[in-house]
């Protein structure tokens, strides 16, 4: 049982990452996350404003029973399968003490973000909210987004996907190296 | 419903996935950009290696799908611009939540109800993605 309670190494979670995608390309589909964000937008009445989303979303209703079963294989795995928080590199540890950030190798996620006491300032609101929004802004613009991109695409050994996968770098980089410092 | 459910079923695999891999903890995509800790390189790199042998065989061989039909990958369109603006977007926000689309979620697992915050923002890009489309470069 260790072995599921322990966090999966890379050498297993890679190939199974892999493994999703060859079933769903094997089930007719293909391996994207982001494209459920559209069809909600569509299944909410966008499309009565915005030509974007008026498209026959029933089509697309295979991925949101993925993403339904993501959202209870998250809650299993969470609740019961994940008796240890992730643990970070020593390193990076001293750096988020430095940035006010003292939840690491405790929880899952940093509670001085997640916490509802923080989500309820103006600040821990305002960072989840850009947060969200620059992930569903650039995911649609740059036509995915790490599923549909990094591995999808690569695998595919498309061009686009390789730009927009130094994008996404560029991107983070800078935010975690220039803009950090500034925001926390 | 056999339909419903086989694609369910691949969702709470890849729902597992994400939490025992750590790859929707907001730690380990910080520590991915502070090239920290092999982990995520490992991850998303033996996921693209083993990705991209897996799709040649499957062009080599001609391979249908589940249903018999013939398996059709389709390109990405041509461009430049739209995908290094969307990239670099798309990262800051990658960074800043700690979170793409799939993980984002899976943490509703965590019932934390600052991941709806995070789910709405998501829905606000996208939306504004669509209301803008033909204004932006691409």
């Amino acid at each position: 049982m260790d072995l599921i309670y322990n966090t999966w190494p890379w050498y297993v979670a890679g190939p199974l990452i892999t493994l999703t995608m060859f079933l769903l390309i094997k089930m007719g589909k293909k391996f994207g996350m982001s494209s459920n964000l559209r069809t909600m937008c569509s299944i909410g009445g966008a499309g009565k404003f915005v030509d974007f989303f008026k498209f026959d979303w029933k089509k697309n209703i295979w991925n949101l029973y993925v993403v339904a079963g993501v959202i209870l294989g998250g809650f299993l795995a969470l609740q019961f399968l994940s008796p240890t928080a992730p643990q970070i590199s020593q390193d990076v540890v001293i750096k988020l003490q430095e940035l006010g950030i003292n939840s690491t190798n405790t929880s899952f996620l940093p509670t001085e973000l997640f916490s509802l006491e923080s989500m309820l300032t103006f600040k821990g609101f305002s960072i989840l909210l850009i947060g969200g929004f620059l992930v569903g802004f650039g995911a649609r613009y740059a036509g995915g987004c790490t599923s549909g991109h990094a591995i999808s695409g690569l695998s595919n050994l498309q061009i686009p996907s390789l730009i927009a996968v130094i994008g996404f770098f560029i991107g983070g980089l800078v935010m975690v190296h220039l803009l950090f410092p500034l925001i926390f | 419903m056999k339909n419903f459910l086989s694609f369910f079923g691949v969702g709470i695999f890849l729902g597992i996935l994400f939490i025992k891999s750590e790859v929707a903890s907001w730690f380990r995509i910080y520590e991915m950009f502070q090239f920290k800790s092999f982990h995520m390189y490992g991850i998303i790199g033996s996921a693209i290696a083993i990705g991209i042998i897996t799709v040649k065989y499957l062009k080599h061989t001609q391979a249908k799908d589940f249903s018999g039909k013939n398996i059709t990958i389709k390109p990405k369109e041509k461009g430049f611009t739209r995908y290094l603006a969307g990239g670099i977007i798309f990262g800051l926000g990658w960074a800043l939540a700690g979170a793409c689309p799939g993980p984002m979620f899976v943490l509703l697992g965590t019932m934390l109800p600052s991941i709806l915050v995070l789910i709405i923002g998501a829905l606000l890009g996208t939306f504004i993605y669509g209301v803008l489309k033909y204004k932006l470069p691409h």
